[in-house]
């Protein structure tokens, strides 16, 4: 009996992986690497949960992680790297905050987040439970780049690994959410994507950037 | 074949339904004046007209009810008309036919909005003060205050590109949606635990006097809010001049009364027996209203704004009586609470009729002059003899002189203080003389006041020459104006008829009436017992007869000439308008009198100024020291809290990432 503890450590390691991914994202300039990442990060998941369906049985987590694989490895990177050449900002780089006090502060973030997880890890039974400090560490990271970034397009970016470390710890919390809400989501995410594409371009033509501080001027003059 | 309604509850829906129809048809044709002023005013005027007979011939009927299958699932509409109800709806019907009639004349071109538009929210507004009256559960009666309380307030902004109009329809919408609160809780106090919010299970359940007391100090503030007793009286003066005249009238005549029934619903009907004492507060507030407001009556230079203040002295003449009534209900002397009650509602009705008379007739002034202020007007009885001849008869009646109905509804509240000494308590048999002191004083000084009104406006010179081309009002204005003057003598001249009406609905509350109070056609005698009597009838006739003989004795023994002759300048011989008593001038002494009460900012010139200016306004001290450390206070806040407003995404999702940390750190 090897390959049970096997699948189990692959799953980890995915998850290791996803949380590399997170800092990744938070280190990074460019918008097109940025998108990458997040297809990664996408692709990861998808083997996490298609291991975890294998390992436990669970079948509708493989309609899960084809949903995952569809919507978040395929369609949503495309859809941006299409919106990003439209938009022609495919050179464009953004100055970070200091990265490395970025840096330290996440990793502040991930102990706190494993710190989190301890209780509900021992409440849940699920083979996976370890790793959904991961999930919320992901979560809070994807918040923190959304915080440290200016432009329009990092956000959405940090929104969507948001969305990945919310799919991630339903799953290793409870083998995923009910598949309505799970489609719910999805659709959700796919919905907010397209508006916020629309959004892009009425932003870019009212200040001629994507830069969001630009919308600072929208604030009510005391 | 269409069947008549037969039951007054039908008939008031009926009439109720059509206003609804009229309004809507205001909008086929907005803006054509001819269409709505020529043809839905007067047809509204008809349904109010029906209304009236309709209702006052349910003063009598049993109550009737009626649930009506609109509204939210499982929270149908509940109707009932009974006594109180009719009597209000008479008011309701009776006014609207002069003031609709008046407002087809009145309403034109480049107003704001649209006649269309102002037609329909003036029948919302008719409409949903009729449904007020003829609510019978809590949920039905807050949706049509609530209606009542913004179809007026877009009627108050129809001018609402002037800032000023804009800051007092705030000001209205502000207390009215106070109020309404205070009436919501009042009724969530009234259900007592039962959860049924009909008037039937409200009268059913039994509160403990501590609840039943919350439950009326609740509805005295909710619905003093709307009657405007001080202190929450400020946006009568700012909401009436902004309001085009017939809605002013509407509100001050009809919307104010609507408060007092919602007083005498909860004390009386839904409370069922009010202890004595909460009649001192009410008695309280009402003779502080009424004094509050004829002394700031007396000093204002805005017609409209010294009829609005005229208002608040009137309401809380009817508090006055209306706490008179549950002082004496309290202990048990059912006549005498009756005779106070009777008081109260002849108030009401008078000042439906003569409030509503002068609004209109400052609104013709309004119109033909496009002056509001008194120091400006002058001399206009030539100019406009119908508006100012039918002015006198509603100046002459709320200044309270006999035979007009002011002195009716005066007289009875008179005599029903005068009893006050059979009280069985000390202190309140000493304290209630003293309140009618106060209604005396009041009444004085309305007289004052509406010298001074009527005195500035049509007497006199004209102050400026742009007022010699005004012109007279208009066929249906009159028709109106002379409907409501009409009313004024009727109430005055007839009043044992009114109260034989009225004694019916203070039996249906109270239980007790007034002891045969019909027994002679032409004679008040409301307490035989105490011989005081007024006959109206027998006093014009013996005034008139006064009249003749002297002016037929005057004509005999002087010459029989009548000539008209400048009046004595005192040697001066270059006098001008300007040079008349000021609207200024003829409130100084009351100014002078109770300065304590007023916040008066005066320039003074000096002598030696070679370009003397005179500027003084007079300021509501409540308004300074009640409000706005309020207003001030709230907005302190508001500036604090605009430092979280920072403009950037970053500092937002900041915001909520913190909120999450602390979130899970506390569940950690």
């Amino acid at each position: 009996m090897v390959h049970v503890p096997l699948l189990l450590q692959l799953v980890n390691t995915c998850a290791a992986g996803l949380l590399l991914l997170s800092f990744a994202m938070l280190s990074q300039r460019r918008v097109v690497t940025l998108v990458y990442l997040l297809a990664t990060q996408g692709a990861l998941l998808c083997l996490a949960t298609l291991l975890l369906a294998w390992r436990t049985h669970q079948h509708h987590l493989y309609i899960s992680a084809a949903l995952t694989l569809g919507l978040k490895v395929m369609f949503l990177p495309w859809l941006l790297h299409r919106l990003i050449r439209r938009l022609d900002v495919y050179w464009d780089t953004e100055p970070l905050l200091n990265t490395s006090v970025t840096m330290l502060l996440g990793l502040v973030i991930v102990v706190f987040a494993f710190g989190l997880a301890q209780p509900i890890a021992a409440l849940s039974s699920t083979a996976a439970r370890s790793t959904i400090g991961i999930a919320i560490a992901v979560i809070l990271l994807a918040f923190m780049m959304m915080i440290t970034r200016r432009k329009a397009m990092s956000q959405v970016i940090g929104f969507l690994s948001m969305e990945n470390g919310l799919f991630f710890g339903a799953m290793s919390a409870t083998y995923g959410m009910p598949m309505v809400v799970e489609l719910g989501v999805a659709l959700d995410v796919l919905v907010a994507m397209l508006v916020l594409g629309v959004f892009f371009f009425q932003i870019r033509e009212q200040f001629d950037s994507l830069d969001l501080h630009h919308l600072e001027s929208l604030k009510e003059k005391p | 074949m269409l069947t008549l309604p037969t039951t007054p509850l039908d008939g008031c829906l009926t009439v109720i339904a059509a206003w609804g129809v009229i309004g809507l048809a205001g909008l086929l044709r907005p803006h054509s004046v001819r269409f709505v002023g020529r043809v839905l005013f007067p047809l509204s005027a008809v349904c109010g007209l029906a209304l009236a007979v309709v209702a006052a011939r349910g003063i009598g009927a049993p109550a009737t009810h009626a649930v009506l299958l609109i509204g939210l699932p499982d929270l149908p509409l509940h109707l009932r008309s009974d006594a109180l109800a009719c009597l209000f709806l008479t008011m309701l019907g009776a006014a609207t036919t002069g003031i609709s009639l008046f407002a087809g004349g009145y309403f034109r071109q480049g107003h704001g909005a649209a006649p269309g538009l102002l037609c329909l929210q003036y029948h919302i507004f008719l409409a949903s003060m009729g449904c007020v009256l003829l609510a019978d559960d809590a949920y039905a009666f807050m949706v049509a205050w609530e209606s009542m309380a913004l179809s007026s307030y877009f009627l108050v902004t129809t001018q609402h590109r002037l800032a000023e109009i804009r800051r007092a329809g705030f000001i209205y919408l502000l207390i009215a949606h106070l109020g309404a609160l205070a009436i919501l809780l009042s009724f969530g106090v009234l259900q007592g635990g039962s959860w049924q919010f009909t008037f039937d299970s409200m009268r059913a359940a039994h509160l403990s006097p501590p609840w039943a007391t919350a439950a009326f100090l609740l509805a005295l503030l909710g619905f003093g809010a709307k009657a405007g007793l001080v202190p929450l009286h400020v946006w009568l003066p700012e909401a009436h001049p902004a309001a085009p005249s017939p809605v002013s009238a509407l509100m001050s005549g009809v919307m104010l009364k609507t408060a007092v029934y919602g007083v005498l619903r909860v004390s009386f009907d839904l409370l069922g027996a009010p202890p004595w004492w909460w009649g001192l507060v009410a008695l309280g507030v009402g003779l502080g209203s009424a004094f509050y407001g004829v002394i700031f009556t007396a000093v204002q230079t805005d017609m409209k704004r010294l009829l609005a203040w005229s208002s608040i002295e009137n309401i809380g003449i009817v508090f006055a009586g209306l706490g008179l009534a549950i002082i004496f209900h309290g202990f048990g002397m059912g006549a005498l609470a009756a005779l106070a009650l009777i008081a109260s509602l002849y108030h009401c009705l008078n000042h439906a009729c003569m409030k509503s008379l002068l609004f209109l007739g400052t609104g013709a002034v309004l119109h033909a002059t496009g002056e509001r202020n008194l120091g400006k007007l002058g001399g206009l009885i030539h100019r406009m003899p119908w508006v100012a001849w039918l002015t006198l008869i509603g100046a002459l009646a709320i200044a309270g002189l006999p035979p007009l109905n002011g002195f009716v509804s005066e007289w009875l509240l008179l005599q029903a203080f005068l009893f006050a000494g059979d009280v069985p308590r000390a202190f309140v048999d000493m304290l209630l003389p003293i309140g009618a002191a106060i209604v005396a004083l009041c009444t004085a000084l309305a007289g004052y006041a509406m010298v001074k009104f009527y005195g500035v406006i049509f007497l006199g010179q004209p102050r400026e020459p742009t007022l010699a081309g005004a012109q007279d009002a208009g066929m249906l204005e009159r028709l109106g104006l002379v409907w409501l003057a009409a009313g004024c003598v009727a109430l005055g001249l007839f009043p044992v008829q009114v109260i034989g009406q009225l004694n019916v609905v203070t039996h249906s509350l109270l239980g007790a009436a007034l002891a045969d109070p019909t027994a002679h056609w032409w004679l008040l005698a409301p307490a035989v017992a105490r011989g005081a009597a007024y006959g109206p009838l027998v006093f014009l006739l013996v005034s008139a007869v006064v009249i003749v003989l002297t002016l037929l004795a005057v004509r005999m023994f002087y010459h029989r000439r009548v000539r008209r002759a400048p009046p004595w300048d005192c040697g001066f011989a270059r006098l001008d308008a300007r040079m008349q008593d000021s609207a200024e001038g003829f409130g100084q002494p009351i100014r002078h009198i109770f300065q304590p009460f007023f916040l008066i900012d005066r320039e003074l010139p000096t002598a030696f100024d070679s370009k003397p200016r005179y500027r003084m306004s007079v300021a509501d001290r409540i308004w300074r020291f009640g409000y706005e450390p309020v207003g001030q206070a709230v907005r302190r806040m508001a500036e604090l809290v605009t430092v979280l407003q920072q403009g950037r995404i970053s500092t937002y999702l900041l915001y909520s990432f913190v909120t999450l940390l602390v979130l899970l750190a506390l569940v950690l």
